[in-house]
């Protein structure tokens, strides 16, 4: 579904992702781990198609895509967003934020797919109207999920959509995230510094560091503790460390 | 919420709103509620909504025609007559000041209603799209913003003529420049948000984000400016006139009427004086109107 | 040195009358590492700032006893907390991008800090921010004294926060959500330094956080707070085996590398937990 060869990118004189290159089958999890600065979310940028200036292939089903994507490529795929404060309009209320993607495709029964919607991510409809303002951390991040499905996509993007909540709405939000998936056979691209979270959706990760892809395992490989980079093992025994510090002596 | 709540109110401070506009007029309530515990902008909103309403209601409230002249009773004082006295020429200063307020008030309404969404325009326009076309923008905006108000003035005055049509454009051409430099500023910051970054997302034209998205975000800081302007675009009017630029004698615009008696003021202080004090009024109505836009509007703080 | 707090309450005004966010909280902290856990919204941060009485100007603040060291916090003019202030307890807090005074060099930043508490010459409190920027593992702690906080990764500008509050030699650390905004390497490095050196002085510890596994790594005791309320309070080694339906909670709802599971438990949340 997605393929990344060699993928490059330079801010000025900084170069930020080092050819890099993957590749996701349809309705597969994949996710890329890394600190920050690492890269990770600028190649997820690039393959967003928020960021211009990269080098390299970017191939989504099939197709070779160029620095400026089409319509239909938004169709296809779609992002979710860190900061649940930053990713609403703040002007607008719940309504008119879901019902934007439907207007510029062109999708009718704004009505009818909203309150689908709505519902798809457990929030009450008495949300509807409201302004992100008026709303709790965990529910604009259901409205940011709700509103990258409302043109139905078959990729999502995800760039930390978990680190700016509660623990206890983490889990409530990457239960959604995985139940989605399952019922929507949709392919996902994961970007994350934290590894256990990460695990709990993909199953495929490649780990960055400084740019680089420095390692693509399985999610079980990472569990068992197979691992081949040093930086990968370093970050599995961070992980593990502050988990189960029996564990962790042992490993 | 208490049960004796009208059912109006409950409505607009429903948690819970059914429609889009119930939710905005919801919002807008609660703005008002906030700007009323504001005590300065509340008294600047009523004058300055006094002055708006009388001129208006000139015809209505004028006891003599503006421009009716009579000569013996020339600098008359303040007399059950003439409310507020007479002129140089025996016209009625009560009345005078009521139709000088709309062409005064009217005059600035006229320039805002030009400049801000030329400005506005331009500035998101530039701050969006940058490179090229922001380049050339600002530096048009910079050649306007070069010009002083009064010279600029005097120019069309010399190749068009006196009078409010040239006062009118000459404070216009020089007013939008800083409503194209605040719209820029605020898209720059805009432009950078992931919620822009997720309209990008949906395949949607610049022209759409810019217009339904940005512009929507820039207009709260615009709307602060205009009425912080008008106070100075009222006396800048009023400086014209009083130049000889702006409104011609006999029209009954403040700034003038001060220019033509400004000699008496020793004598017949109540002529020139009497204008001056409309003037300063209608500017800090309009300041603190302006001020408490800014508190409920554009809050900087927390 | 001893902080004592009993009942501490703290509300703050809005459109519905008074807003209480701190609801009868109690513990005391001597010589150890203590720390608090909560959500967002739980009041951890406003239990410990109104240690030192650094609350919003419209905050309510009322306890039976809030003291440190024997002074009374609530009842004190403000020439004697600035005296507490800095001098004897200092605060971290999250992101020094935010903290740091961006305009002058971390070494000044750091003599200031120490000239402002102990007197003495310009020369001296350089050379005394240049021996504390190592004693926080700076490896270059000339080169550092001279950077601006710009140039430093987020990391080492926690350390220069470290430094700067160790300046005056103080009895009480207050650190709120000092890793927060540092990558998982750099986290473990930071606390552990936090550790050592509160060791090492002597001094007592307070640290917030919403992260409970890595509080317990790093505290002797741990309060776990829950709308303006202490619900547990346990010592950290003992943490897996916590009691209150809460604590519990937010320990299984994680989501672990080694015990994979489908669905990850939900937090369900009692009213009970409210109070009265």
């Amino acid at each position: 579904m997605i393929e990344v060869n060699d993928l490059r990118v330079r801010f000025g004189s900084i170069a930020a992702v080092k050819g890099v290159s993957f590749r996701v089958e349809r309705g597969a999890a994949f996710g890329l781990v890394g600190e920050s600065g690492s890269g990770k979310s600028t190649v997820l940028r690039a393959l967003a198609g928020l960021n211009r200036d990269w080098s390299g292939d970017i191939l989504v089903a099939g197709e070779a895509q160029g620095p400026a994507r089409t319509k239909d490529f938004f169709r296809r795929v779609q992002m979710v967003f860190q900061d649940p404060y930053g990713s609403l309009h703040p002007r607008q209320t719940v309504d008119r934020i879901l019902s934007e993607p439907l207007l510029v495709h062109g999708i009718p029964d704004v009505d009818a797919r909203i309150r689908r919607a709505l519902a798809e991510v457990a929030l009450a409809p008495l949300v509807r109207f409201r302004y992100p303002h008026q709303l709790s951390g965990g529910q604009r991040q259901r409205v940011a999920i709700a509103r990258a499905l409302m043109a139905e996509p078959e990729v999502l993007l995800l760039d930390e959509p978990t680190s700016a909540l509660d623990v206890s709405v983490q889990a409530e939000v990457l239960n959604l995230l995985s139940e989605l998936q399952r019922a929507h056979g949709l392919t996902y691209v994961m970007v994350s510094h934290n590894l256990a979270v990460v695990a709990h959706l993909a199953a495929m990760i490649g780990v960055m560091q400084e740019g680089e892809l420095v390692e693509l395992l399985s999610v079980e490989d990472l569990r068992a503790g197979r691992t081949r980079h040093p930086h990968t093992a370093a970050l599995r025994a961070l992980t593990l460390d502050l988990e189960d510090p029996e564990t962790a002596k042992s490993a | 919420m208490n049960s004796s709540m009208s059912p109006t109110r409950a409505y607009l401070l429903s948690d819970t709103p059914q429609s889009r506009r119930q939710a905005g007029l919801g919002r807008a309530y609660r703005g008002w509620l906030q700007f009323r515990r504001n005590r300065l902008a509340m008294a600047g909103l009523l004058a300055a909504a006094v002055l708006i309403l009388a001129s208006l209601a000139a015809p209505l409230l004028a006891t003599h025609d503006p421009s009716a002249q009579s000569l013996p009773e020339r600098y008359a004082a303040p007399s059950a007559e003439h409310w507020l006295g007479t002129d140089e020429v025996g016209r009625d200063l009560y009345s005078r000041l009521l139709y000088g307020g709309r062409i005064t008030l009217g005059m600035v309404v006229v320039i805002m209603v030009l400049v801000a969404p030329v400005g506005l325009a331009v500035g998101t326009v530039a701050g969006y799209a940058g490179g090229f076309l922001d380049r050339a923008l600002m530096r048009l905006t910079d050649v306007f913003l070069a010009f002083p108000r009064l010279i600029l003035a005097l120019a069309f005055v010399a190749a068009l003529r006196p009078g409010i049509t040239s006062a009118i454009i000459a404070i216009a051409l020089t007013a939008w420049p800083p409503y194209a430099r605040l719209a820029r500023a605020e898209t720059l910051t805009i432009r950078n948000a992931d919620f822009i970054a997720a309209v990008r997302l949906t395949g949607a034209s610049a022209t759409r984000i810019v217009l339904r998205h940005i512009a929507p975000l820039c207009v709260s800081s615009l709307i602060v400016r205009v009425t912080l302007d008008m106070s100075g675009i009222i006396l800048t009017a009023a400086g014209l006139g009083f130049l000889g630029m702006g409104a011609q004698p006999p029209m009954p615009e403040w700034g003038t009427m001060i220019a033509t008696t400004r000699g008496e003021i020793l004598d017949a202080w109540w002529v020139p004086t009497l204008p001056g004090i409309a003037i300063f009024v209608a500017s800090l109505a309009f300041n603190l109107l302006g001020d408490g836009l800014r508190d409920v509007l554009d809050p900087k703080q927390g | 040195m001893e902080v004592i707090v009993r009942n501490l309450r703290i509300a703050f005004p809005s459109h519905q009358g008074m807003a209480e966010a701190v609801r009868g909280v109690s513990f005391t902290l001597k010589k150890e590492k203590l720390g608090i856990v909560g959500e967002s919204g739980s009041g951890k941060t406003l239990t410990a700032r109104s240690i030192l009485r650094l609350l919003p100007r419209q905050a309510r603040v009322e306890a039976d006893r809030l003291e440190f060291d024997g002074i009374d916090v609530l009842r004190a003019d403000e020439a004697a907390l600035r005296r507490i202030r800095g001098k004897r307890a200092g605060l971290i807090m999250q992101d020094p991008k935010y903290s740091l005074n961006p305009v002058m060099t971390a070494g000044a930043q750091i003599a200031e800090a120490w000239r402002a508490h102990r007197g003495g010459s310009g020369k001296a409190a350089l050379a005394a921010a240049v021996e504390l920027l190592a004693q926080v593992q700076i490896r270059d702690p000339r080169r550092v004294a001279l950077s601006y906080p710009h140039e430093l990764s987020g990391g080492m500008g926690q350390r220069v926060m470290i430094a700067m509050m160790l300046a005056p030699d103080p009895e009480l650390l207050i650190a709120d959500e000092p890793t927060s905004a540092l990558d998982a390497t750099v986290q473990a490095e930071i606390l552990r330094l936090i550790e050592d050196l509160v060791s090492r002085r002597g001094m007592g510890l307070i640290l917030i956080s919403h992260d409970l596994p890595l509080v317990s790594h790093f505290c002797d005791r741990v309060l776990v707070m829950y709308g303006g309320r202490v619900l547990e309070e346990c010592r950290a080694s003992a943490l897996a085996r916590a009691q209150h339906p809460y604590t519990r909670g937010l320990l299984d709802c994680l989501p672990s590398l080694v015990h994979p599971q489908r669905q990850l438990p939900i937090l369900e949340r009692d009213p009970a937990w409210l109070g009265p």
